[in-house]
């Protein structure tokens, strides 16, 4: 276990490490702050004063050493846009990301379970067969289009003219396969205030409006790697001797089903949860574009856009550190939920 | 003269009788795959001559035909069979062209992507010891961030280092070695597994008391042996690549619009959604997940016919 925690905090070292080196390197590499401050008519003299006093005839190592003096005081310096300190912008904007996460992974965990479980019980029904199908397209449709479709559907509408118009029938027909849409698919509409920087979208049904289409595309995509999990963990399952036996004894089907064999699937999903951590923040970034989300992710793209690299850097490092922390959250995770793993070896 | 016909004969024997002939002749999905992969294949490559007009040609187009709607939609023209863009480009054509630079841009990154991975494989496999633990450890925190999440992270500091202009003119290079170097830990992995397995065989062993220099030994008896699971994730990669790139292009951090792959077609056909235009956008998308959709298949069905023993649940 301490072994463990050293092995993590060295990798988590390493990882900062790095991002800060990155970071110190963009920092650096934008134009030339003496000029940039003097402008062309300074003399030599006050451009040689000037580099002095900034630090900028050091040489690079102890340049770095500053650097990382002040980002481990949390101070990433102050955000060429904003003209506030970086972190603090960040914080601004983290709740958003963070309610969108959390209520697409409530949707993706409310629908994953029941479809995979469905799935794997009744493997010759149609309806599995088609959710199957549709998780393999699922895979392979990135989650801008997702996002943009069901704009289309819910948020535009669909205007079908597919039967002509002029007979009763076909009027009506229209009329039923058309969708009014109406939905809000831009931005936040107005958060409820809870506390500090925290504007909540849960506190509200208006704000639930908002929310949900970008929170369902962020799910929908990442359904077809649950489900696809949860099936194949649970057809595994189903043929452990232990399900036999529950089975043997008489038990409620629906208690085997979902109290002794979706106890152990879940397992494999908590470590699919961690894992694909990464992607979620990648895909949150997409979603947060579609649907001009004003999250962390968002204000980091308009940062690169405007060169803002305060903020640039501030952003890799806090994405950073929170991989580092759920990557570490979820193999302690993992161990509790299965003592025969040891954490001493590379179990992770 | 003989002896090369003689050998093309048996080539075409071997083909064939194999294995993989027959797989294919039993499974109806994978030679539909096969064959919608060859067509596109061969659309993206003859785009200059069968695509109905060049989009990036101004003399080809006319502003008085934009937005016009796909051919199954009242108000079409039949010589713009998908309809057209706000500036009046065809969309077919607009799609040919950009499926070729994304396809380009997805086949490059694999290309260097594997020749990375597996010499790092290679190395770490067989080296062990301390090169193997780096390597390694590289891989892991790599593979943590995702694969997406570190080629976003990659383009977003090149833009930001070299300013967008600089990023415009070499996207394509850019594009391929950010996607390249943020995958080669799925290469090193499944190569350095299988070195693992192959170094302890006779052969091997052999090869050394012979007194052979690791790299022949690397490159001429261990490599052939582990070819098979690179080809296999070679097909899901390029897919992979193919997504990535559009992500990238649809955040901004990939082909300009002077230049569009199908990401970017995406993102720009993306503004008119609103204004009903729905086809600038979503055909193209339609066609990427097609695409990705069929190397994806073809992938599986490539996995489960070189490693029969290997089944998906």
């Amino acid at each position: 276990m301490i072994m463990f925690l050293m092995r993590r905090l060295c990798q988590a070292v390493l990882v900062m490490f790095i991002i800060s080196v990155i970071g110190f390197a963009i920092q650096g590499g934008l134009g030339d702050p003496v000029q940039q401050r003097l402008g062309p008519a300074a003399t030599e003299a006050e451009a040689t004063t000037l580099r002095h006093s900034l630090g900028l005839d050091d040489p690079l190592w102890v340049q770095y050493l500053a650097f990382a003096n002040d980002a481990l005081h949390l101070d990433f310096g102050h955000s060429y846009f904003f003209h506030e300190p970086a972190l603090g912008v960040i914080a601004r904007y983290l709740p958003a990301t963070l309610e969108l996460v959390a209520a697409s992974a409530v949707l993706t965990l409310l629908l994953s379970v029941p479809m995979g479980v469905f799935c794997a019980i009744r493997p010759r029904n149609w309806l599995s067969q088609t959710l199957m199908g549709l998780s393999v397209i699922g895979i392979s449709v990135p989650v801008f289009l997702t996002a943009m479709v069901l704009i289309q559907i819910f948020s535009i509408g669909i205007q079908v003219t597919l039967f002509p118009a002029d007979s009763g029938w076909g009027h009506w027909l229209n009329q039923l396969f058309s969708i009014e849409g109406g939905m809000p698919a831009y931005g936040r509409g107005n958060p409820i205030h809870v506390v500090g920087v925290w504007y909540t979208n849960f506190a509200s049904l208006q704000g639930l409006l908002y929310l949900l289409l970008p929170a369902l595309s962020l799910a929908l995509v990442m359904l077809p790697l649950f489900v696809r999990l949860i099936h194949a963990e649970m057809l595994e399952v189903l043929e452990t001797d232990y399900v036999k036996y529950a089975r043997a004894r008489g038990l409620r089907p629906s208690r085997i089903y979902f109290l002794h064999a979706l106890k152990s699937t879940l397992l494999p999903v908590v470590t699919l949860g961690g894992v694909q951590i990464g992607t979620l923040v990648a895909y949150t970034l997409l979603t947060e574009t579609v649907f001009q989300w004003p999250g962390a992710g968002l204000m980091f793209l308009d940062a690169i856009e405007r060169a803002d690299m305060p903020l640039v850097v501030a952003y890799l490092v806090v994405v950073g550190l929170l991989f580092v922390v759920i990557n570490t959250l979820v193999d302690l995770l993992y161990r509790m939920l299965n003592p025969r793993v040891t954490l001493s070896g590379r179990a992770a | 003269m003989s002896l090369e016909i003689r050998s093309s004969a048996t080539v075409w024997r071997r083909f064939r009788d194999s294995h993989f002939l027959y797989r294919l002749r039993r499974n109806r999905r994978a030679q539909v795959c096969l064959a919608l992969f060859v067509l596109i294949m061969a659309s993206v490559l003859l785009t200059p001559w069968i695509a109905p007009s060049d989009p990036y040609d101004l003399a080809q187009i006319s502003l008085l035909d934009s937005e016009l709607p796909p051919f199954w939609i009242a108000g079409s023209e039949p010589a713009h069979l998908l309809g057209t863009d706000a500036q009046g480009r065809d969309l077919l054509s607009s799609i040919l062209y950009g499926a070729r630079v994304s396809v380009a841009i997805g086949f490059g990154a694999v290309l260097l992507q594997s020749v990375l991975g597996t010499a790092l494989g290679l190395l770490a496999g067989y080296r062990g010891g301390i090169v193997d633990a780096l390597l390694m450890r590289l891989a892991d925190i790599q593979l943590s961030f995702s694969t997406l999440m570190m080629a976003i992270i990659i383009g977003a500091v090149v833009k930001a280092a070299f300013g967008g202009a600089f990023y415009g003119d070499y996207s394509v290079v850019i594009l391929i070695l950010i996607i390249g170097l943020s995958e080669w830990p799925q290469y090193a992995r499944t190569v350095r597994a299988s070195v693992l397995a192959e170094k302890r065989k006779d052969y091997v062993d052999a090869a050394r008391v012979l007194g052979f220099p690791s790299c022949r030994i690397m490159w001429r008896h261990i490599l052939p042996n582990t070819l098979s699971p690179i080809f296999v994730l070679s097909t899901v990669q390029v897919a992979n690549a193919i997504m990535a790139e559009a992500a990238l292009s649809f955040l901004g951090l990939g082909m300009p619009e002077t230049e569009p792959s199908l990401g970017s077609l995406i993102k720009s056909g993306f503004d008119y959604l609103q204004s009903g235009s729905w086809w600038i956008t979503l055909l193209p998308g339609l066609f990427l997940v097609t695409l990705v959709l069929i190397i994806n298949l073809l992938g599986d069905w490539l996995r489960d016919t070189m490693n029969p023993r290997l089944h998906k649940g």
